[in-house]
């Protein structure tokens, strides 16, 4: 077929009906965080003394790091998403939460007492919080990735991965009102590995799913 | 046609997103002449055919074309599909030929002449399903317009547009496989 016969096959489906990418990424925010919140209340839900826990800076602190990390992982997303968007300037963005949680860490092992680290380090709910944030953040990973295909990611695995925080920072924000590990040292170790399981599986999806 | 700039293009893709076929057509033209150059600065080598990757390019923008927002630079975003599409190319290649394109380099230096490609578009037309086929090739073929062929086949014209957008969302899915 002659370039120009395309052309013309192509011109007559000038017409778009797609959905516009705003709305389009509105829909798969809202219902990620939808299934989110459903599996967390369905399952194991806030912990008892959530009321108290919201007056210490640690617990508070928990919440400013996940959903930083989920707020500037879906900025960066929507500019993966477009060709030729400045994803390389917006991607700095995701050092945001990192560093928030560096400063954490300094100032936790300034305040505590090096004997007290390891017990703060290995919290009581390392295990659930493993298990837990990944399945949280996987029908959210799925829905997002979805949205990624409907748009033209030209860096597959990359996008992907970025889901993935962003799934991760949206189910690490639910399973913090659960845990009662609020040290910064169990946060960034625990919270960090789930969330980059999280990243990891959605750049193997975008590698293989999101080719277009 | 060569040369179109940002700003014509923008125009153009603006006026084809409210629906005017013949700003579409113009665009599709402009983009072409664009990735064909830039096609064609790329391949060096052998074993990718520049017009390939303009179709292929061409039909990437049009399945994506709601990622461009309006108000943001066209020509980048139109060069970010070409880039895209070149490298997948490449890749296609590296995986088919593995023999030296050394060997083949008579071959492929001969003067230009209109080549039927091995990965032409029209062979991707007949994998497609038979109602598909017939709206597709009669647009491209017969060069009639979206009313004429409904008449022609007998559907109404939403059935032509569904069948011929899904026709070549399958033909850009082949491509990808390749």
């Amino acid at each position: 077929m002659k370039t120009d016969e395309l052309i013309k096959i192509l011109g007559a489906d000038a017409k778009t009906t797609t959905l516009p990418q705003g709305r389009m990424w509105l829909m798969a925010v809202m219902l990620a965080v939808i299934a989110a919140a459903a599996v967390f209340f369905m399952t194991i839900g806030m912990r008892p003394d959530f009321m108290q826990a919201a007056q210490t800076i640690r617990f508070l602190f928990k919440f400013v790091f996940t959903a930083t990390l989920a707020i500037t992982a879906f900025m960066v997303l929507r500019m993966l998403a477009m060709p030729g968007a400045p994803a390389g300037r917006y991607g700095r963005w995701l050092l945001a939460a990192p560093l928030l949680m560096a400063v954490a860490i300094v100032l936790e092992l300034i305040v505590m007492p090096s004997s007290d680290w390891g017990r703060r380090l290995i919290g009581n709910n390392m295990m659930v919080c493993l298990a837990f944030i990944p399945s949280v953040g996987l029908v959210p990973l799925v829905a997002l990735l979805v949205a990624l295909k409907h748009a033209a990611p030209t860096r597959p695995a990359l996008s992907g991965a970025v889901a993935g925080l962003l799934a991760g920072g949206l189910a690490a924000t639910f399973y913090a009102a659960h845990c009662t590990d609020d040290s910064p040292l169990f946060v960034a170790t625990w919270y960090g590995l789930a969330i980059a399981a999280l990243g990891g599986i959605g750049a193997l999806a975008g590698r293989f799913f999101l080719r277009w | 046609m060569a040369g179109m700039n940002e700003a014509e293009l923008a125009r153009l893709m603006r006026a084809a997103t409210a629906g005017d076929e013949k700003a579409y057509a113009e665009f599709l033209r402009g983009t072409a002449a664009i990735v064909r150059g830039f096609a064609r600065r790329k391949i060096v080598q052998g074993g990718v055919d520049p017009e390939d990757v303009v179709q292929e390019t061409l039909l990437a923008i049009h399945l994506k074309r709601h990622t461009w927002r309006q108000d943001a630079p066209i020509l980048p975003w139109i060069y970010a599909i070409a880039r895209f599409k070149l490298i997948d190319a490449f890749r296609r290649r590296g995986r088919r030929i593995e023999v030296a394109v050394d060997d083949f380099a008579e071959t492929l230096a001969e003067p230009e002449q209109e080549t039927v490609s091995e990965r032409d578009i029209g062979r991707a037309l007949d994998g497609l399903p038979p109602g598909q086929r017939s709206v597709v090739s009669s647009i491209s073929v017969d060069g009639n317009s979206i009313g004429e062929t409904a008449r022609k086949l007998g559907m109404n014209e939403t059935a032509v547009r569904v069948a011929l957008h899904r026709g070549l969302a399958a033909i850009a899915k082949r491509f990808g496989r390749g």
